[in-house]
């Protein structure tokens, strides 16, 4: 046991109490996470995915100890979450997308004041962190706003500040960059990063956002069925996967199919419009100027392939158990 | 071991501090409301003991009592249950919280989840029910015809502070309970806003069996019944034996660990299942 | 002339499968509904003892016998949930949608808002007349003697009675939930309509125990309509021409908020569509 964050069969079972008639009623079991093992060392920054109810969320409760395993070994920087809830949410750092920790009808630094007593940060310390966060996550002119006032973007900025002023040694995100314009996520990647290395803060991610993954991490984790199907590169995902990216091009006026581009097949043509499908582990360049070379090109641009499409195509291949 | 335990307690009264002092500045975002909800709140309380006066019109006595002896478990009652329910009123939204999953959030902070619950939503105007409670108190001390002893006069503050705590374990054990059933609130309702309408009237009307019930099952009859008739020269509907009249503290810490039991309980059921 | 026929009946389609749904709705809240049961049983003890000892001191107060005060206490319990006696149902759901600006949605929609609000709350109060109601007075009425009558007239003039009574409670809680449109915050408006709605509705007390001319008017108020009116249906307190009256008096005002909710309610849309929501 070396890593930082350590799981080994780790299972929760939940027993569910179905109403199936006036006064009948069926128990079942679901197994959430049914046996899963990973260590990530100190400093790393992985992304957990996987489609929704595939067990991400049970997994990062009981990280966070909030949820008890039913059963296997899990230890956070040396220590049972479940067993010591409040000595380890000290050190960590949790970060709900879509629920807001802030205090809605006063202003950000109120927010923050609290954070710092609740977590007992000396003064010091949270002036240098404070500065920090608002310096990279250009939270400026916002400290004496009221939240209810926030953009979306800005709160969510707002919510990771509220995570780390406490100097966590690991950050929880859940869907840290959902429903955010594409500023505000640009930021909050650039951020992270800057974390990530400047105090070797651990971060694991969950998203539906293939591109937080690309430019955030090097490991990713796939979960699905509450078992962990892939674990390594983002490349050998996209190998397994087998995914595509796909260019999308308009051109002058309707034409017949584009064929023969080497790498790429025409999957749907909308009037002017064409849709060619390439693997998400080659160059889109050589496709581009194969299509410029040859037709009359007015747009194009390039969509990348989406986890949930990623991963059921994973699943189709794979027999459930 | 001891240690730690008060560490936690002081822990926890201080982040319940911190978390009342950040919602009483959120209410005072909004003064004029502020004020309007406390006159309700005042008003809608009030609006108990203008029925009872309206009862009075009609009679001299209620269960052989008068109106300042009614008066006096009203006011005793609803001082000690709005003290209750300004500190912990905001409990029952708990199985909401449970609901939306907002629990969760809670439980990754280091500071107990039973303070962070108890400040929930703190809402300063309850302090409308309290002063109506307490002002109801003073015109009845003043109406009284009683020997204040130093007996009776040590008994009052003693039963508005044991009653206060007993009304709080209510309200914790309810929160307990919805860690199971988390819309389930209503059912606190019958013992906290039941149990102080029942206390407002004197024993004597009610039914031997359901006194004995709120004196030995749901120790309601501690909060005020007991000490006060006690302090009002009565005998009680019971005839339990004299010291069972300075018995609240003791119940009222009994509650505490009963309520203590029931909150561990059921946040340990919540984090095993995450129902 | 043909097309106009379609067009209601096609509406009363509409409204009747929006007031299965808003049964349907709270139907699916059964924990909640028996812990409503328990509480409304619970507080349909304490008040009965009470009304037993001021009965006793004073027999045929307010021209209730025991028997007949005590029904009052267990109906009243029985509707409380049904007529909304203190507050709820819709109220705070429409304000949301005002106050988030989804309303500018509701009132472009081919349906009237405020039939389709009152469709829907007819469906949850015959749930709750139901699960919330036949229990506590079962229960009264067992623990009790209670002066139920045994003739199935009075029993259907009560349900009519409710009808218009749930109308009237509606028709006010209606009104009060268009106050959003104007004020940013409405609780203080929906805390006092609470008070007026408790106090006159007869739910802390029979609205004939109140004293002198402070009663006479008590009892024209549309809250006698909500709970007064249908207990002294159910005992047989009106008959012929009197039930008429009494009847009419529910419908009257029920007539009367209904028409002052659709002026504000046109109002309402004139302000959005001008502010554009």
């Amino acid at each position: 046991m070396d890593g930082f964050i350590e799981l080994d069969d780790v299972r929760k079972v939940f027993d569910i109490r179905r109403r199936t008639g006036f006064l009948r009623r069926e128990r079942h079991q679901v197994r959430a996470v049914d046996g899963i093992s990973f260590s990530v060392p100190r400093g790393e920054m992985v992304g957990y995915i996987g489609p929704n109810g595939a067990g991400k969320s049970t997994t990062i409760k009981m990280l966070t100890g909030i949820l008890t395993p039913s059963g296997g070994r899990l230890r956070v920087a040396g220590v049972d979450p479940s067993r010591d809830r409040t000595g380890l949410a000290r050190r960590i750092g949790v970060v709900f997308g879509q629920r807001t920790t802030l205090w809605w009808d006063l202003p950000l630094r109120d927010s923050y004041g609290l954070v710092r007593r609740m977590y007992r940060v000396p003064e010091a310390r949270y002036r240098a962190n404070l500065e920090r966060c608002v310096e990279l996550l250009d939270l400026g002119g916002l400290l004496d706003v009221p939240v209810r006032q926030l953009s979306l973007g800005q709160r969510m900025r707002g919510d990771i500040a509220a995570a780390l002023l406490h100097d966590p040694e690991v950050l929880y995100l859940d869907e840290p960059t959902i429903g955010l314009d594409v500023v505000s996520k640009a930021k909050v990647r650039e951020f992270l990063r800057e974390v990530n290395a400047e105090r070797g803060t651990t971060v694991v991610l969950t998203t539906h956002d293939l591109t937080d993954i690309e430019q955030l991490c090097k490991r990713v984790m796939v979960i699905d069925h509450g078992r962990l199907v892939y674990d390594g590169g983002l490349d050998g995902l996209h190998a397994v996967g087998e995914s595509e990216r796909m260019l999308v091009v308009d051109l002058e006026h309707e034409i017949p199919p584009i064929a023969g581009v080497p790498g790429a097949r025409t999957v749907k043509v909308e009037g002017p419009r064409q849709w060619l499908a390439f693997a998400a582990t080659s160059s889109a360049a050589p496709i581009v100027a194969a299509v410029a070379g040859r037709y009359p090109l007015v747009d194009l641009s390039v969509r990348e392939p989406d986890i949930e499409e990623v991963i059921a195509r994973m699943y189709a291949e794979r027999p459930t158990p | 071991m001891a240690d730690a335990r008060a560490r936690r307690w002081g822990d926890g009264l201080r982040s319940y501090g911190l978390i009342v002092g950040m919602w009483v500045r959120s209410t005072m975002a909004y003064r004029l409301s502020f004020v309007m909800m406390t006159a309700g709140n005042f008003a809608a309380t009030a609006l108990d003991f203008v029925a009872i006066a309206i009862m009075f019109s009609h009679v001299d006595a209620l269960g052989g009592f008068s109106l300042p002896e009614v008066a006096f478990l009203y006011g005793t009652t609803s001082t000690a249950f709005g003290l209750a329910d300004l500190a912990l009123g905001n409990m029952d939204r708990l199985g909401r919280r449970v609901r939306d999953g907002t629990l969760d959030v809670l439980l990754t902070r280091p500071v107990p989840v039973l303070a962070q619950v108890a400040a929930d939503r703190f809402a300063l105007r309850r302090l409308g029910r309290l002063s109506q409670g307490v002002l109801l108190l003073a015109w009845s001390l003043t109406r009284l015809d009683v020997d204040w002893t130093p007996t009776a006069v040590a008994l009052v503050p003693l039963m508005l502070v044991s009653g206060a705590v007993i009304f709080g374990a209510v309200f914790v054990a309810g929160a307990a309970f919805q860690f199971r059933a988390d819309d389930a609130s209503e059912i606190q309702n019958a013992f906290t806003y039941g149990g102080t309408t029942l206390l407002q009237y004197p024993p004597t009307v009610f039914a031997t069996d359901l006194v004995r019930g709120v004196t030995f099952v749901v120790p309601l009859a501690f909060v005020n019944w007991l000490p006060a008739l006690r302090v009002l020269g009565r005998d009680d509907p019971l005839r339990l034996p004299a010291w069972v009249d300075f018995a609240s503290p003791l119940v009222a810490l009994v509650c505490c660990v009963a309520a203590g039991l029931a909150w561990r309980t059921g946040l340990r059921s919540y984090r095993s299942t995450g129902s | 002339m043909r097309f106009g026929d379609d067009e209601g009946e096609r509406g009363m389609r509409l409204y009747a499968a929006v007031a299965v749904g808003g049964f349907r709705r709270y139907a699916t809240y059964r924990t909640a509904t028996a812990a409503g049961v328990f509480t409304n049983t619970v507080f349909g003890f304490i008040v009965a003892y009470t009304y037993i000892a001021l009965w006793n001191e004073r027999p045929h107060l307010g021209g209730y016998d025991r028997s007949q005060a005590l029904t009052f206490v267990w109906v009243s319990q029985a509707l409380l949930a049904c007529a909304s006696l203190l507050g709820g149902g819709f109220q705070e759901e429409l304000q949301d949608r005002i106050r988030s600006g989804d309303i500018a949605v509701d009132l472009y929609r081919p349906v009237d808002l405020q039939m389709w609000w009152l469709a829907s709350d007819l469906g949850r109060a015959l749930f709750q007349l139901l699960g919330r109601g036949v229990v506590p007075l079962a229960v009264g009425a067992l623990a009790f003697e209670l002066a139920l009558p045994g003739d199935v007239v009075t029993w259907l003039s009560f349900l009519l009675s409710v009808l218009l009574g749930v109308v009237v409670s509606f028709a006010l809680r209606y009104l009060v939930a268009l106050c959003a449109f104007w004020l940013l915050d409405g609780s203080g408006v929906g805390t006092l309509s609470a008070l007026l709605c408790m106090f006159f509705s007869g739910t802390l007390l029979p609205l004939n125990v109140f004293p002198g001319a402070f009663g006479e008017v008590a009892r024209t108020l549309p809250w006698a309509a909500m709970l007064q009116v249908p207990v002294d249906v159910l005992l047989g307190r009106h008959h012929g021409a009197g039930l008429a009256v009494a009847l009419a008096f529910q419908a009257a005002w029920a007539a009367v908020l209904l028409a002052a909710g659709r002026v504000l309610q046109s109002a309402a849309t004139r302000k959005v569509v001008v502010q554009g929501g």
